[in-house]
């Protein structure tokens, strides 16, 4: 009688609620209909990027029936295609490391004190997140082109800094309240410097913190279009906007088109899979 | 959530502060002061009061544009967030099967923006894409650069695509922070499924869903790219949303005046919006408390 009574209370923190089988195939179904949904429009652009245009046009096949790499020959050989990929590698890390910089100390301080209106500069930092980028292109060129940025990288770092800084603070600051503060109390009290804890002891507690707010940066900045086009004519032209281009320029050229866009989704990618613990959580602002 | 009051730590907010003074007092005070002046050409300006924006309460071009955009942003929440928190439940909670899922749903989040036009604009096209072909297939009369709701439908679906992955993940964190006992405590009182998901899920998940719902609307009303590369906008104005009448007010015929009232109307609309949502938001982590 004690023991029947005494086993369910004992052994349910340990065990996991179980799943009915019938419930984890229908999920099985659920996520596989919503991945394919989801990756049969990529697969269709890896598909015409191995293709010649006349095998695009001449007839319709799910799978190239003799891929060729010469696609992304003509991309990887020809500096106008490749330097748009560095130019927008350079602005991205640029606007990485500036925003990420500045928004840390912010960040602390909107976590540990509460200052002379520090809610309304925090809604305040959150509206430029929420300003439309096509509100800001114009004034952006003028700016730009008034204090002779125009067309450099650190422009488009700058102009970018609009909406990842107030991101990067607001994803910080999730991180930052789930650090006990006695922990800086009692550095303090050891002895250390402001500066010295922060770099010291602050920063390794919050480093996926960090790095998920660096994420997100990268993210923004790689994706977004608007600006980075307005402000740059040659030298510091973006990948995606050196695609615009070539549309409206040859026309039909679906294969270097699609061979282009692919190559837009490997750095993402790439850096997806080294944050794949914490996206959900960077997502989620660190607020879970 | 009670923290100490000190000033000085203006002083460690003064970077952003700078930083931001620059890339969006500075321009937004330009826009202001288009709004209010009028031109000939030669750079010569003058004061011209609020006409622009009596002009601009008057253009139906505006409220027509304006009301797509809501249409456009009513119609894409209804079907993500639902959508989202479905797949959510779905997902494995560990192991190595939910970091696939994790990385390729996130996958779509990734691709620039006019790719993503690119891409659907190549997937829905009837001559050379796989939908368009499929759909052409069933006997369809498919094309988006006629046939207006031909054009919602692939810029809905396009956004579907694109977005949806943003709630299912935020829906997922907020899923793996309820303790099990909650579950086990449910089936104790032989919850139903439903009951499950009302009482304990959806509670727990309500405040990352109000960022979701919070960040999903401010970026489907700011939407720009995407339906400019698949439709230009088109056919006729049928895709024209806000941002994309106001890059061609501003940038195609430089209509400085016009356009700058315009830019201020939208942002107020956001500015608004976005700050009841805010209101909510800072409520709900008062509720909550400290962490």
């Amino acid at each position: 009688m004690t023991e029947t009574l005494a086993s369910p209370v004992a052994a349910a923190p340990v065990r996991a609620v179980r799943v009915r089988p019938e419930r984890s195939v229908a999920s099985a179904v659920v996520l596989t209909l919503y991945i394919l949904f989801l990756l049969l429009p990529i697969y269709w652009l890896v598909n015409m990027s191995l293709k010649t245009n006349s095998e695009i046009l001449g007839g319709f096949s799910l799978w190239p029936r003799n891929p060729t790499l010469a696609n992304y020959l003509t991309i990887l050989t020809d500096p106008s295609w490749y330097m748009g990929y560095v130019n927008s590698l350079i602005y991205v890390l640029l606007n990485t490391v500036i925003s990420v910089t500045v928004a840390l100390p912010a960040a602390y301080a909107f976590s540990r004190y509460s200052f002379l209106g520090d809610k309304h500069l925090f809604f305040w930092l959150l509206t430029n997140r929420m300003a439309p980028p096509a509100v800001f292109a114009l004034p952006f060129f003028q700016l730009y082109s008034a204090v002779g940025l125009f067309d450099t990288h650190i422009a488009v770092a700058l102009a970018h800094c609009l909406f990842n800084v107030p991101l990067a603070v607001w994803i910080l600051e999730g991180f930052m309240r789930g650090v006990p503060r006695e922990i800086d109390e009692t550095a303090y009290i050891d002895g250390y410097s402001f500066p010295r804890f922060f770099a010291r002891i602050f920063m390794p507690l919050i480093a996926s913190g960090i790095g998920v707010a660096a994420f997100f940066c990268f993210m923004f900045s790689w994706v977004e279009l608007l600006l980075s086009r307005t402000l740059t004519s040659t030298e510091a032209k973006p990948i995606a906007a050196t695609m615009t281009r070539t549309v409206s320029a040859s026309g039909l050229d679906w294969g270097v088109l699609a061979a282009a866009g692919v190559l837009t989704i490997i750095p993402g990618a790439l850096v997806i899979w080294f944050v794949r613990n914490y996206i959900a959580k960077g997502f989620a602002l660190g607020r879970v | 959530m009670n923290k100490p009051i000190n000033n000085r730590a203006w002083f460690l907010v003064l970077p952003v502060l700078v930083l931001v003074a620059f890339s969006a007092v500075i321009p937004l005070m330009t826009v202001v002061n288009y709004s209010v002046q009028d031109t000939f050409g030669d750079n010569e300006f003058f004061w011209n009061g609020i006409y622009w924006f009596d002009d601009l309460l008057h253009s139906e071009r505006m409220w027509n544009a304006l009301g797509r955009q809501i249409l456009f942003s009513a119609i894409v929440l209804l079907i993500e967030v639902p959508l989202g928190i479905f797949i959510a439940l779905h997902m494995p909670k560990k192991g190595f099967w939910s970091s696939v899922c994790l990385v390729l749903m996130a996958l779509p989040l990734l691709i620039p923006f006019n790719v993503v036009g690119t891409i659907w604009q190549i997937f829905g096209r009837v001559d050379i894409g796989l939908l368009g072909r499929a759909l052409a297939g069933l006997g369809l009369d498919f094309n988006y650069t006629q046939d207006v709701i031909d054009a919602w439908v692939i810029i809905v679906v396009m956004d579907v695509w694109h977005w949806t992955s943003l709630i299912a993940l935020l829906a997922y964190a907020g899923l793996r922070s309820i303790p099990d006992a909650y579950y086990q405590a449910a089936k104790i009182d032989q919850a139903s499924r439903w009951a499950v998901f009302r009482y304990i899920e959806l509670p727990k998940m309500r405040g990352v869903l109000v960022i979701a719902v919070l960040l999903r609307f401010m970026d489907s009303f700011m939407i720009y790219t995407e339906p400019f590369v698949v439709t230009g906008g088109g056919p006729g104005n049928a895709t024209t949303f806000l941002s994309i009448d106001l890059v061609k007010m501003a940038l195609g015929q430089f209509d400085l005046g016009p356009a700058a009232a315009f830019s201020i109307m939208y942002f107020l609309i956001i500015l608004l919006v976005s700050w009841a949502f805010y209101t909510v938001m800072t409520n709900l982590d008062r509720e909550e408390g400290p962490q």
